[in-house]
This record gives structure tokens, C-alpha cells and sequence, in this order.
């Protein structure tokens, strides 16, 4: 094919300890969609930072080629200036500037010190047609959607000649609409001749999109699959991530489902800063002991609001409906009589929401029901260690000890952390706000099978997933959100990827 | 088996600010040729720095929480002229005015907490408000000038000392025997978590380091106490403090409601949503600040033997620099009772030694300052570089 743009010879990168990568090659060629999987703590993230400079050159072993010249970065802005630019995928914009003013920060247009806004507005609206966002250039970060966000941040990238464009995780917070939106842009830029690399969990974009395919595993390359040459089914890419075969991607489970434990009846929620405007506009849902319900619709449906208002209305304003348990009325009103009455929700912001980071594992767990463990006022710390020790081993928390500081954490523990805390609360209902997010295969498999035994062991458990597998592989029953409305409910073992989207979809038409 | 080496490095943060107190006493022992161990001296020591840790200890919490207190040294300004107004003026019993005058506190505290917690309005802007608003009632409470004396039994509380039941003249059996016992129960509590520790399997420090770290602790308390017992002996306050880092230290350590301090700290968000009633909790480390400035207040009072316009200026400088002496975060979450004190005693030890050495004050200051930023540059340095 073409010329190779990018080459990384042999790199190798310690930190104290830990032998993050092993000797790795990895090159891109020119105008290719060149993917980089793995399982979280593979080295992806560590490659791209010692690509881009994060970790300087004399930091690491071995050597990087771009465009046949031999590079040894300072800073990012040293890897910038020749033309690759990262995104994170923690985005770095500022929220409370306007799009135009984030696209050039830290490489205004101006002279002297003054900024040219003229230039800056007109460079700008520019840039945005090339992304296929139709903006104002004024409007403020704030006001956009994560899914314009992200491209904006390619717009940026735009903005400094990029001729390699990393994206981490570029559609992890992104719904199904704004994903392929993205994909698509990855697909022009390549007819522009701009090479990118993809990094992400998704493999199904991943065979959709990349040209090639790079495997990491435990900081050293497995193979490099060439997608024009190869038949590369999903089961392949993740073969070769996890080491070993993955004949079910989901646990199986022989369901046993009994009576309706909960109720939600006439739920309406409005939203917190424009009152008047519904968030949840009339929702009923049932869920029966044992089941697995999913709650499936883009993001900004209502899912994520819908749980939180009735997990002691943490969300909302002028919430109004009811919730039976076991046929009776449950006061839900505030987090603390949620939990008390057997509700709990596990957020899908982990870092934000769940954990209180500088403290350990024990601490976390037992946070939210501190009173199993108490005498009188005094925690009884025996107790406390007891407790969490089984939690450490029943959800298999790979730690040093419980002792450990959840910042310390990789992802998949750090969301078992919080699934233990929740569990520890001993609720009947579980809802649970994309446990899965952001973290690698084998993480997921387990916290599948932890589902699983919870039903099992006669808990119901609302599952709210942006990814449609995952609720068609794990759910018995499905509740298709759209606008803040229920837009549908199936049998999972009657929906499909097609069927959802379609219920979506024309729920969308009735409001537009 | 961990090298002395590595298991310096790996407590640095623990017992440094205890090290660094006592490299800084036995310096200013050396420079001031003795004098800063003497049992006059070591006892004004005390007396002086008692208000300072009294509030330190209530301002740990809020710091905890991740704010910080500006109006106690106003609050304390307040109190003073509030309890001096109604025993000189007014002729009050001294028991009913120092119960009127905690009640006071703890509605300051509940006006702040009120702002604070309920209206949603930053700790810092109420505090600065209560910072002129409870200055200005001092100076209007006191029509600007100092109000005394007061009556010895009020004094008793900042300038008495406990009594003896020995009679042994010349020394004092009494406070040689509480210091006795505190040793024995430290000891008794360390043996106790180690146990624990053990039994789960946590890395506990070797047997000799343990008992070298006691046989020290138990040393100091024990020359401390008798220097003090050669002289009149433990003051009142010292044995008010005493009670009060116990209670503080178990509230932190094994309460819930101290557990739940630290989580609102760490994370406000996460906490919130594991059911933590955070504004109440916010609420009430106000409150509790509050009462614990009026106590200050009235120790400082006693202390001077009259209320003054200007008494508490500054304070709150001083006993937010102790808190982030001792190790606690400006960003909350972490901090010990212990670390504000040893914070505390830091900045007062600095403040006796270079006071008997004759440096002005001004150098004083510039001094203070220094030392408040190379601890807390300390810490930051020891957390990056232990990752």
C-alpha cells in the first residue's frame, strides 16, 4: 500500500516496579484508520503518551520515526508542532469559553498580544464545516453536548495542521447516533489523507472502521491484523486481547423469575434549571424479583435522570409519582430512605459520583450502610474488616489489601469497589448506570456473572446500558426510553439490535 | 524484615511534624541556653497556646470538610466581651455565664452553618461576614474599651491548676500519678491495635521499633509531667485540652459521624449519594466550631483577666496554620486531631522561643510564615513522590 508515516522500534517503558511496555512495535501508514486494542492496563494509553511526549524522550527505550525523520519529543506541544495531536478521553475543553475561543487556546489568532476575532470566528466556522457541526462559533463549551464536544476537539486538532490523529476512547460517553457520526468523520479525514489511531473497547467499531487492527496485551504486541487482507470476526480481536477463547461473551443464567417486587407508577420528573421542562414525562415500569430489566435508549433519554429522581430524588425538581414495593408504597424521598427502603443505584460515574478516591476499599464499602457495622455510635472496626475481606473475595477485588486507596485502582476494580458498597447496603433493588463502562472484557465478564448470582439469589436489578449487546445478552426484559418516555417494552429473547433502534426511532418521529 | 531505613520513609508523613517539634524544641532549648524547658516557661507554654488547639481541634473538622473558618478569632474577641459584660457589669453567677456564653457560640455556629450549609453560600464569604460582623458587636459590646477584672473563680479556668491530694511539698504527687495513668492507657491502646492488626494480617512495625516508639512516648509524658509537677503542677486548661483531643480523636477515628466527615471531604458527590446527609453534617462542624471559639474565648479571657476590643486578632490565622502545620489538606479529606495539635505546638513553641530570645516580632512573623509554607511544601513533595 503507502508509505509509512509513523514507526515506534522497540519501545520499552518502566515505571518503579512495573514493566509497562515490553518491547513494542508499531507503525501507521499514511491515510490509514489504524485501531490499537486491548485490555485496560494493555499499555495503550502509556504507547500514546510516550508517542505524543507525555513522557518524554531518555523516559522511555527505543525510538520513534515520523516521516522517516527520527523524533525525540520534549512536550506535547513538540509532538503538535510536527503534526500529531491526542485526544483524551477526558476532554480538555474549558467549558464557560465559546467553541471558538477553546479551538484556538494556546494558538490564538493574534498580533502582538490582541486577539484578531475576526480571524478567530471566521477560522473557527471553518473548521466546523469540515467536522459537519453546524455551531455557532460563540457558543459556549457548556452548552453542547459531549457528542459536539468531541468534535470540537477534532476541530482543534484540525486547527494545528494535524497529520496523525490518536483518539482514546473517543466514543466511550458517546450514544449510538453520535458514534457513527464520529465514525464517519474518521472515514473523511481519511479520504483527506489524515492517518488516525483509534483506541477502544468497542470492537465492533473498531472491524467497522480500522484499516488495521494492533493488539496489546500485558504491554507487548500480540499481532497486527490487516482487515483488507484477513476475515476478522469480533471473536478474533477479542481472542487475541484475552489470551484465550471467549465462547460466551455473556455468562449464561437459567432465569427464575417470580412475583413483581417493584413499581414505578406515574413518574414525572422535571428538569433541575428549566422548570416546566419534563425530563421523565409519565413513566410506569414494573420489575419482578429475580429479573434483570433493561432501560435502553440514547444518551440524554431520560435513563441516567429516571433512576437517579427515584434514588431520593438526587435528581430533578417537581417529581411526582409513586413507587410500591411488594405492593406497598415506599417513601423515596431522600437518598437515605431510598436505601433504607431497598433501593440503591450504582452510578455510571464511578470516579465523580462513587468513590471517595483518597480513601481505601474498606472505607468506600461500607459508606453507604455504616450502621451494620456500628455499636452505639462506635464503628466496630473488627466488623468493618470482616465484612469487606469477603467482599474483597466474593467479587474478586485484586488489590494489596483492603487497605488500598480506590485511586489506585484499575477501572474494573474500582467498579467492583462500588458494587461491593451497594451490595454491602443489601438493597432488593439494584439499579445499576452502565457498570461497564470504560472497562476491558475479562472486568466485564466477571461483573456479568455478578449480576447474575444477585438475581440468583432472588434480587431484581434495572440494567441502563448504551450498549446494545450487553442489554440483549443480559437482560430478560427491556424498556426502550426515548424523550423521556417509555417508548417500548420487549422480551429480550424477542428484541434485537434492529427492533430497539426502530422503537427509538419512532418514538422520535411522534415528538418531532 | 523492613529496614529502619525504609520504614522512616514510608511513616515520614506521620511522624514528621512530631520530629520536626521536637528537632525545633530541643533547638530553642540549646539557643535559649535552658530557658524554654523550664518549668515557669514550659507551663506558660501551655497557657498560652491552650485557646489556639481548642479551636484547632473544631477547625480540623471544617478543613476536613474542605473549607475553612475565618471568624473565630472574632467569635473569640465576642465571647470574652459578652462573658466580661454580664460577670463585671452585671454581676452574674460565673457557672451561668460561662453555660449563657457556650449557648452563644453555638448559635454563632448555627448562623454560619445556616448560610453555609442550607443557603449554599461559600464558607468563606459567611466566615469573612462573621469576621467584621462579630468584631464590630465586640467593639460596640465593649464601647471600645477593656472590661475587668473578673473574679478569681473565673480565672480559675486559664490560670489555676488542679488541685493536689498528696500535700508533698514542694512537688506535685497528683499530676505525676494522671500522668502515670494516660501512659498506661496509650500503652494499653497501642498493644491493642496491634493485636488487631495481626490478627488481619496488616503490616505492623517490628517488635523493637514498637517498643522503642512507647518506652519514648511514655518517657516524654512522664519528664514533662514532672518538670511541670516541680513547679504548681498540671493547669486546669492542660487537663480541658487533654479531654478534649480524646473526645475529638475517637469522634474522628471511630464514629460514624467522624467517618462520614472525611467522606463529605474526600468526595462531597459520592457521599451525598450513599445516603450522607451532607448539609447537616456541614451544619453541624459549624455548630461545633462555634462552641468550641466561645470556649476559647473564655479561656482567653480569663487568661488577660479582662475582655478587650482587640483580644482574638488574628487567631484564626494561627490556628488555620496549625491544622495544615500537622498535615491536613486544603483540598479536605485528611487530617488527624493530633497533626492540628502538634501544628498547634509548632507555632507556639517558635513563638516562646524566639520571644525569649528577644527577635521582634516582625521576624517573628516572617519567620512563622516560612515555616507554615516549607511544611505544608513538605508534604505536597513526600505525597508526589510517594505517588
Amino acid at each position: 500500500m503507502s508509505e509509512v508515516i509513523l514507526e515506534m522500534r522497540n519501545i520499552t517503558k518502566t515505571f518503579p516496579g512495573v514493566k509497562a511496555l515490553d518491547n513494542v512495535n508499531f507503525s501507521v501508514e499514511r491515510g490509514e484508520i489504524h485501531a490499537l486494542v486491548g485490555e485496560n492496563g494493555a499499555g495503550k494509553s502509556t504507547l500514546m503518551k510516550v508517542l505524543s511526549g507525555v513522557y518524554p524522550h531518555g523516559t522511555y527505550e527505543g525510538e520513534i520515526f515520523f516521516e522517516g525523520k527520527e523524533c525525540r519529543f520534549s512536550d506535547i506541544k513538540h509532538s503538535e508542532d510536527i503534526g500529531i495531536v491526542i485526544i483524551h478521553q477526558e476532554l480538555a475543553l474549558i467549558p464557560f469559553l465559546s467553541i471558538a475561543e477553546n479551538i484556538y487556546l494556546g494558538n490564538e489568532r493574534q498580533k502582538n498580544g490582541v486577539m484578531n476575532w475576526r480571524e478567530t470566528v471566521s477560522g473557527t466556522r471553518e473548521l466546523l464545516k469540515k467536522v459537519g457541526l453546524y455551531e455557532s462559533p460563540n457558543t459556549l463549551i457548556t452548552n453542547i453536548g459531549v457528542g459536539k464536544q468531541q468534535l470540537v476537539e477534532i476541530a482543534k486538532a484540525l486547527s494545528k495542521e494535524v497529520k496523525l490523529l490518536i483518539l482514546d476512547e473517543p466514543t466511550a460517553s458517546l450514544n449510538e447516533h453520535d458514534s457513527q457520526a464520529l465514525l464517519a468523520l474518521l472515514l473523511q479525514l481519511k479520504a483527506n489523507g489524515i492517518s488516525s489511531v483509534l483506541i477502544s473497547h468497542k470492537i465492533s467499531e473498531v472491524s467497522q472502521v480500522a484499516d488495521s487492527i494492533t493488539i496489546l496485551r500485558d504491554g507487548a504486541t500480540i499481532e497486527t491484523l490487516d482487515s483488507h487482507k484477513d476475515q476478522i470476526s469480533e471473536d478474533r480481536i477479542i481472542r487475541g486481547m484475552v489470551g484465550r477463547d471467549l465462547t460466551h461473551r455473556f455468562p449464561p443464567r437459567e432465569p427464575n423469575i417470580g412475583e413483581v417486587v417493584f413499581e414505578v407508577i406515574n413518574w414525572n420528573v422535571e428538569h433541575p434549571i428549566h422548570p416546566g421542562r419534563k425530563v421523565c414525562d409519565n413513566i410506569n415500569l414494573t420489575l419482578r424479583k429475580g429479573e434483570v430489566v433493561g432501560l435502553s435508549g440514547l444518551m440524554g433519554s431520560g435513563r441516567t435522570e429516571l433512576a437517579m429522581s427515584i434514588f431520593g430524588r438526587a435528581y430533578g425538581r417537581n417529581i411526582r409519582g409513586t413507587v410500591r414495593k411488594n405492593g406497598e408504597e415506599i417513601d423515596v424521598s431522600t437518598i437515605s430512605r431510598a436505601i433504607k427502603n431497598g433501593v440503591a443505584y450504582a452510578t455510571e460515574d464511578r470516579k465523580t459520583y462513587g468513590l471517595i478516591l483518597i480513601q481505601d476499599i474498606k472505607n468506600n464499602i461500607t459508606l453507604a450502610n455504616l450502621g451494620d457495622v456500628t455499636e452505639g455510635l462506635v464503628i466496630n472496626t473488627r466488623k468493618e474488616l470482616r465484612n469487606t475481606q469477603d467482599y474483597r473475595g466474593k467479587l474478586n477485588i485484586k488489590c494489596s489489601s483492603i487497605l488500598q486507596k480506590t485511586l489506585n485502582l484499575s477501572g474494573g476494580n474500582q467498579q467492583k469497589v462500588v458494587l461491593s458498597k451497594w451490595l454491602f447496603a443489601n438493597p432488593d433493588v439494584l439499579i445499576l448506570d452502565e457498570p461497564t463502562r470504560g472497562i476491558d472484557v475479562g472486568a466485564k465478564y466477571e461483573i456479568y456473572t455478578i449480576i447474575n448470582r444477585l438475581v440468583t439469589e432472588g434480587k431484581s436489578i434495572i440494567l441502563i446500558s448504551s450498549e446494545l449487546p450487553e442489554i440483549l445478552g443480559i437482560c430478560d426484559r427491556i424498556y426502550v426510553m426515548s424523550e423521556g418516555k417509555i417508548a417500548g417494552e420487549m422480551l429480550a429473547k424477542e428484541a434485537s439490535q434492529e427492533k430497539i433502534m426502530k422503537c427509538i426511532m419512532s418514538q422520535e418521529e411522534v415528538v418531532a | 524484615m523492613k529496614t529502619v531505613k525504609e520504614l522512616f520513609k514510608n511513616n515520614i508523613r506521620e511522624y514528621g511534624m512530631l520530629i520536626a517539634l521536637i528537632v525545633i524544641m530541643v533547638l530553642f532549648q540549646v539557643l535559649t541556653k535552658g530557658t524554654l524547658m523550664k518549668p515557669v516557661n514550659l507551663t506558660n507554654l501551655l497557657l498560652q497556646n491552650s485557646y489556639i488547639i481548642i479551636m484547632a481541634v473544631g477547625m480540623l473538622l471544617i478543613i476536613i470538610t474542605g473549607w475553612v473558618d475565618l471568624s473565630v478569632g472574632s467569635v473569640v474577641g465576642f465571647i470574652g466581651a459578652v462573658a466580661a459584660v454580664l460577670i463585671v457589669r452585671y454581676d452574674f453567677n460565673v457557672y451561668l455565664t460561662i453555660l449563657i456564653s457556650l449557648g452563644i457560640g453555638g448559635l454563632i455556629g448555627m448562623w454560619q452553618g445556616f448560610w453555609v450549609a442550607y443557603q449554599k453560600i461559600p464558607p468563606f464569604i459567611v466566615t469573612l461576614a462573621g469576621m467584621l460582623i462579630f468584631r464590630g458587636l465586640t467593639l460596640a459590646l465593649l464601647e471600645g474599651e477593656s472590661v475587668g477584672p473578673f473574679p478569681a473563680e473565673f480565672q480559675k479556668i486559664a490560670a489555676g491548676f488542679i488541685p493536689d491530694f498528696f500535700n508533698y511539698p514542694g512537688f506535685h504527687v497528683t499530676s505525676v500519678v494522671l500522668g502515670a495513668i494516660l501512659c498506661v492507657a496509650l500503652i494499653f491502646l497501642d498493644i491493642r491495635s496491634r493485636k488487631n492488626n495481626l490478627k488481619y494480617d496488616f503490616e505492623v512495625s517490628p517488635m523493637p521499633l514498637f517498643i522503642g516508639k512507647n518506652v519514648l512516648i511514655t518517657g516524654a509524658i512522664m519528664g514533662l509531667t514532672i518538670l511541670m509537677a516541680s513547679y504548681k503542677g498540671l493547669p486546669n486548661v492542660l487537663i480541658l485540652m487533654m479531654v478534649l483531643i480524646a473526645i475529638y480523636t475517637f469522634i474522628a477515628d471511630q464514629t460514624v459521624l467522624g467517618r462520614r466527615i472525611y467522606a463529605m471531604g474526600g468526595n462531597e458527590k459520592a457521599a451525598k449519594l450513599s445516603g450522607v446527609n451532607t448539609p447537616r453534617l456541614l451544619f453541624l462542624t459549624f455548630v461545633n466550631m462555634g462552641l468550641l471559639s466561645a470556649l476559647a474565648g473564655m479561656v482567653f479571657a480569663a487568661r488577660l483577666n479582662s475582655a478587650t476590643p482587640k483580644a482574638g486578632n488574628g487567631f484564626e490565622l494561627d490556628v488555620i496554620a496549625a491544622c495544615y502545620i500537622g498535615g491536613a489538606s486544603a483540598s479536605g479529606g485528611i487530617g488527624t486531631v493530633i497533626g492540628a495539635v502538634v501544628g498547634a505546638f509548632i507555632m507556639g513553641v517558635m513563638n516562646n522561643g524566639m520571644s525569649i530570645l528577644g527577635i521582634n516580632i516582625d521576624w517573628q512573623q516572617v519567620i512563622k510564615g516560612m515555616v507554615l509554607l516549607l511544611a505544608v511544601f513538605f508534604d505536597v513533595y513526600n505525597k508526589n513522590k510517594n505517588g
